[in-house]
């Protein structure tokens, strides 16, 4: 009895000990999560198993290869027909979500950069009109904005009344239609001119650095580097025998031919998306630039810099420190908001091979696993060159 | 010696203080220094005039002036104004209301969603105003509310059932949004918790997640819940479709709270954790009392900002089908009587949309500058 009660008392003290430090307990911790997650993943494996078995479906990614069947109306890259496989579809809405991204995100840039200086301005009225603009856009939906802008775009007139620019960009129900550069012969030369305009630029670039540090001699680099960009194109344009002519977009029949045409839902997709995420962007530039202490300023003034110069040295490279990581996560932010095509028929990665190659096929976890493999790498990378820059331009403390 | 005195006597002459130039002070002064300080200034404010002339008598018009309240009809409405289409057609909101507040949630039920929004109104202003008298009550009384609710809205024990597939309009905004707001807090502080834990397989799951549901869009986390979540359950459970919006909404944004309380965590100077330590508090009562407390105050801003974020993003889910505001919006926009007024419903959403975000947004700036004050 005696004896039984103390051996008990051991093995309970062994536990409580081994509970009571610190290292053994985080063992018991891991071992037991690392267990309960092996058990869950094994149910969700064993319930997909016995659930696909049950309706006679298989997992596999054949689909891939077979006929699509259905019609992409927006593919600038790529001839997809209705004959191409799912792959191709799927590679057509990765290259339509990207494209979507590009220029979303430069045109989100130039407005929220536009809009974070008028906030910035001393002129109460121009200050008042960006705050209206930023805080209406940021408080509703982009979902709403992307629905709301698509109803105007698709409510404009028809090619024969269509809304003129120069006679060259119509705008129309149908979509926006541009001239569309066409390259002659020797065009190649012009580009190589322009890539040798840029290194020498650079080398002088360069080279007044060093004059700068050895004399103190700043001379105007700037407009010498636009200068000898100009020049060396628009000269080698010229000598060549301006290679270069505009397919301008003309109306027959009932709609538009040549140039480049936009699709609607792409303008209004591109439009909507861009400021909404400006209108975050703006903040962010706001924050930024106040970000930057007075001292700062003052330091430059009593070192003698000028106001631009002050600008261009001391507050844009503290600012852009400051601005970059929480602007790279709206970029990210806008690649992810563009999924939202759906709604209104652009055809992104979700809409193609998320959404009608899913309703074909009837394969929700492939496709599901693709789309969400894509967006994933396409985050990882944004996120990887986030962290580079992090790196990069942290404060070197001692 | 001399120079000190004249500058004792320059001290004692009692100087009249002149009022500033008229063109310094009141509305012309200000006028001058906010609009009209230099030439460039003055073109800007010419041209900022020029435009909102152009923008808002005319918006004034269509939306309020000119604007019709009473109609049956869209052609009714548009035979009563000047302009055909001229003006905004209010009598459809009017209309449509009950459809926009309540979904299809049936008309004689519609006192229990009256009394959640009630009850909702007092869970709200018990989390918010700390000097009401028996806040202990008040703070029990918010942590139960979801699930009163729940009950209340969908029924069993005593009320009739109600199927979620009625639910709609701005009753399901606010199910998602506060079922979401009031679950992703938690989850998110345990996995910010986890992701700063010095035991690499909590932490690397905890970061795998986070990762995982930042990095893809919220459309297609819906897009699995509607489609894919079932072959992860046992065969032949059924799981309401609302249910798995929920539960995805609550997950989503809990990632994004992870990350922002992992800011707040790493603000924290390490003093207070080795303080901490040194008073002998456990591993949970020093986050309790002293670590969370102080970490949870710095990231106000953004865990707001996160909310308000999760709060827009409940219009996706009319892309799996469920009819939130918009969803009902653009549903009654195929009704022919209706048809073609799109500009009104879009504009009544997006003020409902911006009233309550702004005010979370107001509430968190308050906040922050009072939290700070005491500091």
């Amino acid at each position: 009895m005696d004896i039984v009660n103390k051996s008990q008392n051991k093995e309970r003290s062994v536990v409580s000990r081994l509970w009571n430090n610190k290292d053994a307990r985080s063992v018991i911790i891991q071992i037991l999560t690392i267990a309960l997650v092996f058990a869950v993943l094994s149910i969700i494996l064993h319930n997909i198993t016995v659930n696909l078995a049950a309706i006679g479906k298989d997992f596999s990614f054949d689909f891939l290869g077979h006929t699509a069947g259905y019609d992409i109306t927006f593919s600038p890259f790529l001839d997809y027909t209705s004959s191409s496989t799912h792959f191709e579809a799927a590679i057509v809405g990765l290259l339509n979500t990207l494209l979507i991204a590009f220029c979303g995100i430069i045109l989100a840039t130039i407005i929220g950069f536009v809009f974070g200086i008028m906030r910035l301005s001393n002129n109460w009225l121009i200050n008042k009109i960006a705050y209206c603009f930023v805080e209406f856009t940021r408080n509703v939906p982009v979902l709403l904005h992307i629905l709301f802008i698509h109803g105007i775009v698709i409510q404009l007139p028809v090619p024969r009344q269509a809304v003129n620019f120069i006679d060259s960009f119509f705008l129309t129900n149908r979509g926006l239609f541009i001239p569309k550069p066409e390259w002659g012969p020797n065009s190649w030369i012009v580009g190589l001119c322009f890539i040798i305009s840029i290194a020498i630029v650079f080398i002088l670039r360069t080279w007044n650095k060093k004059q700068q540090e050895k004399t103190g001699v700043i001379y105007p680099i700037f407009w010498i580097s636009i200068c000898i960009m100009v020049l060396f194109t628009l000269g080698s344009f010229f000598l060549t025998g301006m290679p270069l002519t505009w397919s301008v977009p003309e109306l027959r029949g009932f709609n538009f031919r040549g140039g480049v045409s936009v699709r609607p839902e792409f303008v209004a997709l591109w439009l909507a998306l861009s400021y909404y995420t400006a209108s975050f962007i703006a903040e962010i530039v706001r924050s930024g630039i106040l970000a930057v202490s007075r001292g700062q300023n003052e330091a430059a003034g009593a070192l003698g810099l000028t106001k631009s110069r002050t600008l261009q040295l001391i507050v844009i490279p503290q600012a852009m420190r400051i601005i970059i990581p929480p602007l790279a996560s709206q970029y990210l932010n806008l690649t992810k908001n563009s999924s939202l095509a759906i709604a209104i028929g652009y055809m992104d990665l979700v809409a193609t091979i998320g959404g009608i190659s899913l309703m074909q096929t009837g394969k929700e976890m492939e496709t599901m696993i693709i789309v969400l493999l894509t967006y994933l790498v396409i985050s990882l990378i944004i996120s990887a060159f986030m962290n580079w820059y992090n790196r990069a331009t942290a404060l070197v403390e001692r | 010696m001399n120079d000190k005195d004249g500058q004792n006597k320059m001290n004692n002459i009692d100087h009249q203080s002149l009022t500033p130039p008229r063109s310094e002070i009141g509305l012309l002064g200000w006028l001058r220094k906010n609009l009209f300080s230099s030439l460039s200034n003055t073109i800007l404010t010419v041209a900022a005039i020029g435009f909102l002339l152009w923008l808002l008598p005319p918006l004034f018009e269509w939306a309020i002036l000119d604007s019709i309240w009473m109609a049956d009809s869209r052609k009714e409405c548009w035979a009563k104004m000047e302009v055909p289409e001229g003006a905004a057609c209010w009598a459809f909101i009017k209309d449509r209301l009950g459809l926009f507040v309540y979904g299809f949630y049936p008309m004689d039920q519609r006192w229990r969603v009256d009394l959640s929004f009630i009850l909702l109104i007092c869970a709200i202003f018990c989390v918010l105003y700390e000097k009401l008298p028996g806040r202990k009550f008040g703070l029990m009384f918010a942590i139960a509310f979801p699930f009163i609710t729940g009950w209340l809205l969908i029924g069993g024990f005593g009320l009739e059932l109600i199927e979620t597939d009625k639910f709609g309009g701005i009753m399901l905004t606010l199910i998602i949004g506060v079922t979401g707001i009031s679950f992703s807090l938690p989850i998110g502080i345990i996995l910010a918790l986890g992701r700063r834990s010095n035991m690499p397989v909590l932490k690397s799951l905890c970061v795998m997640f986070i990762e995982f549901i930042r990095g893809v869009p919220l459309i297609a986390l819906l897009f699995i819940a509607s489609t894919m979540l079932n072959f992860f359950l046992p065969p032949g459970t059924q799981f309401d479709l609302l249910m798995r919006v929920l539960i995805m909404v609550t997950l989503f944004s809990a990632a994004y709270i992870a990350e922002v309380v992992r800011g707040g965590l790493q603000g924290i100077p390490t003093g207070q954790y080795e303080a901490a330590d040194a008073l002998g508090l456990t591993y949970f009562k020093a986050h309790w009392l002293i670590i969370l407390p102080q970490a949870l105050k710095i990231s106000i801003p953004g865990i707001v900002n996160t909310f308000i974020g999760l709060y827009k993003d409940t219009t996706l889910v009319i892309i799996i089908g469920l009819l939130d505001p918009l969803g009902i919006g653009r549903a009654s926009l195929s009704d022919a009587v209706w048809a073609g007024l799109a500009k009104e419903v879009y504009l009544f959403v997006a003020i409902f949309f911006f009233v309550c975000c702004f005010a979370m947004s107001r509430y968190s700036l308050w906040l922050e500058k009072r939290l700070s004050t005491e500091n």
